[in-house]
């Protein structure tokens, strides 16, 4: 992490809406390559809208639309010739709730990417090196062709982490990833962020703030759709500089 | 302030109570059953089933033709209205928000409640007339135009239940929206779209009216389908209204063998819905 490396993501007075509400106010902040971002803040402050963008999944939502600029490796997202399905394929994205593929089994889901895309290879390899790298692999070695439903709630979201590293994303996007799981599951899927930051670039959502500490290289803090600081975690969490960061920290509010 | 006993009175009341209206709402199902399973099953042998038609008098005979023209027709039927409805039903589901929606949703439910004669009527003017005769094909667009209103409602509603969760999933893998739609929401709305075809096939195979002048009737076997062909419904319209008992004995056959063709596709929807093509559990 060189300081005269161009920031992987770089974010420039961001505004979103959807349906009249305006979710983010003049956002601007720069995550550099292979560190992790922990956003935090209270329900509603614009997280989730915020990392949509990131990957243009905000403007599929009816009635959304944004100004600003966020450039990924320098270059406008919403630059002439920059494809979202292309973007989508570089930026990866994990959700709040496990959402495996229904109708798939475990292998299936892994390569899905590869499969609905029509991308040929080794798919049985990939897979592999996909679900060892999310920590699965032993749990599900035996039975990669049964339905992924059968898996728990916390293989579930390991596997969409699996399903999102299979097509090689250099950011990787979560939203909320651990917030429905037990603690078991959700210390293995932190284990999994600190080693994928080796490779990518990873920007989490999180409420909890212990995780945003443990897991995250700086943290921004949101609050009603601004950014109210952005700094190195251990100096949010320690001795952040306004005193709304202060309080939310340290569980005064939200 | 009701005490253990009367609840229990009142408990078991209401359970009787349903109970009648469970009788009573299945009993024209099974004296519809029943009526035509004794008046059938006598007529009924493997030569029904094979044979062309008999004049009047002549024993033995069959409805093998109307057996084979049903299923033509119904898949000339089915090969033009299951696209249709399903995609326009796709369509409304995923696309189906703006003013285009709403006149098409208006328009396919004024259609679904056009009474299937003048469908049959639109079928004669357009088929009938410009090809200058009367054939299956004919039959089949007025079936069709049957099929896709409620196909394209039922499509809708189906893939409305796929869960915006899936349809993320796969768009934050980089899938262009067209393949999500096809491959993940379709895809798994597909066990409930294939019972929701094969219903509405059943449905257009029990339609008489719009029949009776487009398809017509023929006595016998028929491949083409620019040609008059028979029907199972049309040919018990025929042997019911005329005036000879050995003719009435052959609708009530072969107004039994309609209800197997019938019964076997619901029922083939049914284990459909439940197997491979549906969601796994």
């Amino acid at each position: 992490m060189t300081a005269a490396a161009r920031p992987k993501v770089e974010v420039h007075d961001l505004n979103a809406w959807f349906r009249g509400v305006h979710a983010l106010r003049g956002v601007s902040l720069s995550v550099p390559g292979n560190t992790v971002l922990a956003i935090i803040g209270p329900s509603g402050c614009g997280k989730s809208t915020f990392v949509r963008c990131i990957n243009r999944m905000h403007e599929l939502v009816p009635g959304a639309h944004q100004s600003g600029h966020i450039l990924v490796d320098g270059k406008d997202l919403h630059a002439r010739g920059v494809d979202p399905v292309d973007l989508r394929r570089r930026v990866g994205m994990v959700f709040q709730r496990a959402n495996p593929f229904p109708t798939m089994s475990i292998l299936d889901n892994v390569v899905a990417g590869l499969k609905l895309n029509g991308v040929r290879g080794n798919h049985a390899e990939i897979a592999e090196k996909s679900l060892r790298q999310a920590a699965l692999w032993d749990e599900v070695k035996d039975r990669l062709h049964t339905s992924a439903l059968s898996l728990s709630g916390g293989q579930q979201q390991r596997l969409c982490i699996a399903r999102a590293l299979t097509i090689g994303p250099e950011v990787l996007l979560m939203d909320e990833p651990a917030s429905a799981l037990d603690p078991i599951a959700t210390a293995k899927i932190e284990e999994l962020i600190r080693e994928l930051r080796e490779q990518l670039t990873i920007v989490i959502v999180t409420h909890n703030m212990q995780q945003a500490a443990r897991v995250s290289d700086t943290t921004a803090f949101f609050y009603l759709g601004e950014l109210v600081e952005h700094g190195p975690t251990e100096q949010i969490f320690t001795n952040p500089k306004e005193s709304r960061t202060e309080d939310y920290v340290t569980g005064k509010f939200g | 302030m009701s005490t253990r006993a009367t609840r229990r009175a009142v408990n078991a009341t209401m359970t009787v109570v349903c109970a009648l209206g469970l009788i009573v709402a299945l009993m024209p199902l099974a004296s519809v059953l029943w009526l035509v399973i004794s008046n059938g099953l006598r007529g009924l042998n493997l030569d029904f089933f094979v044979q062309l038609p008999t004049p009047v008098g002549e024993a033995g005979g069959g409805v093998g033709n109307a057996i084979l023209g049903s299923l033509y027709i119904v898949g000339i039927a089915s090969a033009i209205g299951v696209p249709l409805g399903v995609g326009a039903g796709v369509y409304l589901a995923e696309r189906g928000g703006g003013r285009a929606g709403d006149v098409i949703r208006f328009t396919a439910e004024v259609l679904s409640g056009v009474p299937s004669i003048i469908v049959g009527i639109v079928a004669y003017g357009l088929v009938v007339v410009s090809m200058r005769r009367f054939s299956a094909l004919a039959g089949g667009v007025a079936l069709a135009v049957l099929m896709v209103p409620t196909l394209a409602r039922s499509t809708e509603e189906l893939v409305r239940l796929v869960p915006g969760a899936l349809r993320e999933a796969s768009l934050a893998l980089g899938v262009p929206e067209w393949r999500t739609s096809l491959r993940v929401v379709l895809r798994t709305a597909l066990g409930g779209i294939m019972t929701a075809v094969l219903l509405s096939v059943a449905r257009a195979a029990g339609e008489t009216a719009p029949l009776l002048f487009t398809s017509l009737n023929n006595q016998y076997w028929n491949w083409r389908a620019d040609q008059p062909t028979a029907s199972l419904t049309v040919q018990i319209f025929n042997y019911a209204v005329s005036p000879y008992q050995d003719w009435h004995d052959k609708a009530w056959s072969a107004a039994l063998v309609l209800l197997l063709l019938v019964g076997i596709l619901s029922l083939l929807a049914r284990f459909l819905a439940r197997s491979r093509f549906g969601a796994q559990r």
